[in-house]
């Protein structure tokens, strides 16, 4: 039995002659441990699908199983990291997360719990601002404390929507290795939505290219086989790795290509500029 | 570790940011007492036009009434008359004074006198207490009800019971409109069962609300000989000013942000934490914009209300020195409505304050 299965997901939005339909047969498969990325093209539906499988939305015809058993609503063992960080404005730093922690261990005393949340914002490198209210953070802070919040309850999946799109190179590699560190500790499974290639062959053992929509679909997936773990700089003159990222581009370029020919919308290609890898 | 490195420097470098901010600051400092200054400048020489123009307006009125005057008596009473009124009206008599809008001098003749007058009563209401004190004891251990006080209100007496009317007003008008607003905010088909309420009694006047308030008040009083004009008035006002809060307040809680919805579901938060943690915070701003409507429509229609009951506040006063109409009876009305005014603004400063200290998002507040 797979762990994460999604099985002919179609999602409308709307109704009668408003409606759009965002996802068209969407088939996935995910076997626990597993570290799948979706990289996608802006506005094809990827927060749509994260949350599809998180359970914040319901498909409009096909199923998602989360181990066997049909996704109806959200749950602790399903943590997500939200693309627009949606941290409480009203709360501090540590509050936001600590909101987080306790209802992810309700057993855990107070003190236990500070612990955790002290633990995960030194990780994100928040610690100076642990009191301070989102509106005094830069955005790259904000999403910090977003990865922080998911990552701190412990979840067994970790579903991540472009969790470091605002961040500097810098920041992103410290983050991405404290991910995959996260992620390889009791063989967590873990889904990664982003527009960075490069990011997705660094972190995944599989990417998956969803095609721009509407009625945006799962192109072939590429296999990654790099062993792990990964070092970026030596993965730079990796012969796999160069053919795995042409060979995502080449697709990614096609499918964008073939966009424009249908319709004159201009869709924003993903980042694809090598980047130097010497941190 | 290269890496940490790198982000340490970018520490220390915004640390030294800092510094360079806290070095900018004096001068900053300086701009900004030169801009206050300017602004108080401004503000005093605003007021100097005011009262210059209201002294030459108010002159010009009493001019032209005082030679209406004369030109009747010249008419009626011929030549004679006509002098001795001209007389009479420049040798400051009472009896012959034209009643027309006060001079600003004037008025402050009656704030002064009025000032005066509420020593002279706070030190007969002492000398009374002082006087019955021993009777009032002996009155109180045979288990009788003690002698007060019941003489004239002095002016500051007057806007005592106004301010407590409003407040007593307000928070009825909290205590009634925030928990329906959640609850109605809450349940899309409460709200939708509550709409024609809300907009029909939204517009009602607030004279209307003190005659149905007297209504009830009078019945639940009946047989009671005790003043319920009090009591009367503030629950007109709470009725009347509650609307603004409850209508924000549901739309604060019908509108949270999508986001921190989604945030609740993934937390799992249970339906009190949601709507504690979550609903009511993310609503407090709007609900506070609400309070400070209702708080600032309470003290407008607190006039109208306290005069048609009989209440001894401010709404009274002016309708009493009004029907008085005495010679300083226009100049006491003036001190009434800029005293009303003050305590309106200085409310509504109030209001903004908290409203500043619960909102999150303080750049997005006016
Ligand atoms: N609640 C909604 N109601 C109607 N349409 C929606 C809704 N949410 C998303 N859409 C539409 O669905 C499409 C996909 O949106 P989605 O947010 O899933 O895209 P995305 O791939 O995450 O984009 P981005 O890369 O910009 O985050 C868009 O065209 C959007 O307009
Ligand atoms: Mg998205």
């Amino acid at each position: 039995m797979a762990y994460l299965e999604l099985n002919n997901i179609y999602k409308t939005y709307g109704e009668g002659d408003g409606s759009t339909e965002v996802l068209s047969n969407i088939n996935l498969t995910m076997d626990e441990g597993e570290f799948v990325a979706i990289v996608g093209f802006t506005g094809s539906g990827k927060t749509t699908l994260v949350n599809l499988i998180n359970g914040l939305l319901q498909p409009t015809s096909g199923e998602v199983l989360f181990k066997g058993v049909p996704v109806t609503e959200t749950s602790h063992e399903r943590g997500v990291i939200f693309q627009n960080y949606s941290l409480l404005p009203w709360l501090t730093v540590g509050q936001n997360i600590y909101m987080a922690v306790k209802e992810a261990f309700p057993k855990e005393n107070k003190k236990a719990l500070m612990e955790i949340v002290k633990n995960y914002v030194g990780m994100v490198n928040l610690s100076p601002a642990i009191n301070k209210r989102p509106k005094e953070l830069s955005g790259g802070m904000r999403q910090r404390v977003a990865v922080a919040r998911a990552l701190a309850m412990n979840p067994e999946m970790i579903i991540m929507d472009e969790p470091l799109g605002a961040l500097d190179a810098l920041t992103r590699g410290n983050l991405q290795d404290e991910i995959l560190n996260i992620w390889s500790q009791d063989k967590r499974t873990a889904l990664l939505i982003t527009n960075d290639v490069d990011e997705g062959i660094y972190m995944a053992d599989r990417i998956i290219p969803l095609k721009p929509g509407p009625n945006a679909t799962l192109g072939p997936e590429f296999k990654i086989d790099i062993e792990r773990p990964r070092d970026k700089t030596a993965m730079n003159d990796n012969p796999e790795y160069k053919k795995t990222r042409n060979s995502i581009i080449e697709y990614l370029m096609d499918i964008g290509d073939e966009r424009k020919t249908v319709s004159d919308v201009e869709y924003k290609l993903p980042e694809l500029t090598p980047k130097s890898f010497v941190a | 570790m290269e890496q940490e490195m790198v982000l340490k420097n970018e520490n220390s470098l915004t640390s030294s940011l800092k510094q360079m901010l806290l070095k900018l600051t004096p001068s900053i400092k300086k701009d900004g007492i030169i801009k206050s200054l300017k602004n108080t400048g401004i503000t005093l020489l605003s007021i100097l036009l005011f009262i210059g123009l209201w002294q030459m307006g108010s002159k010009a009125l009493y001019n032209k009434e005082a030679n209406y005057r004369v030109e009747i008596a010249l008419q009626e009473q011929g030549e004679a008359a006509a002098v001795a009124e001209r007389a009479c009206i420049e040798s400051g008599d009472s009896t012959c004074q034209p009643n027309t809008l006060p001079s600003p001098s004037q008025v402050w003749a009656s704030l002064q006198s009025l000032i005066a007058d509420h020593k002279v009563i706070r030190a007969d209401k002492a000398a009374f207490v002082e006087k019955m004190a021993v009777t009032n004891e002996k009155m109180i251990s045979q288990g009788q009800d003690p002698i007060v006080y019941t003489g004239r209100a002095s002016f500051v007496d007057i806007v005592l019971t106004s301010i407590k009317t409003v407040f007593a007003g307000f928070l009825l008008a909290m205590f009634i409109a925030v928990p329906i607003g959640i609850v109605i905010g809450l349940s899309p088909s409460l709200r939708s069962a509550f709409n024609w309420f809300i907009q029909i009694f939204k517009p009602v006047s607030p004279v209307v609300w003190y005659l149905l308030v007297f209504m009830i008040v009078k019945t639940l009083y009946i047989g009671d000989s005790s003043d319920n004009a009090f009591v009367i008035s503030f629950i007109s006002v709470g009725l009347c000013a509650m609307w603004a809060t409850l209508v924000n307040t549901a739309m604060g809680v019908s509108s949270v942000d999508k986001d921190y919805i989604n945030v609740a579901k993934v937390l799992k938060l249970g339906t009190f934490q949601k709507v504690f943690k979550v609903i009511l915070p993310s609503s407090l701003p709007l609900i506070f914009t609400g309070l400070r409507i209702t708080l600032s429509v309470a003290w407008m229609v607190l006039i109208a209300i306290e005069l048609l009951a009989q209440s001894q506040g401010l709404g009274l006063f002016v309708w009493e020195e009004f029907q008085n109409g005495a010679n300083d009876s226009n100049s006491k009305i003036i001190v009434a409505m800029f005293v009303i005014g003050i305590i309106g603004f200085l409310l509504d400063r109030l209001m903004l304050a908290v409203q500043n200290m619960v909102s999150f998002n303080k750049n997005e507040m006016a």
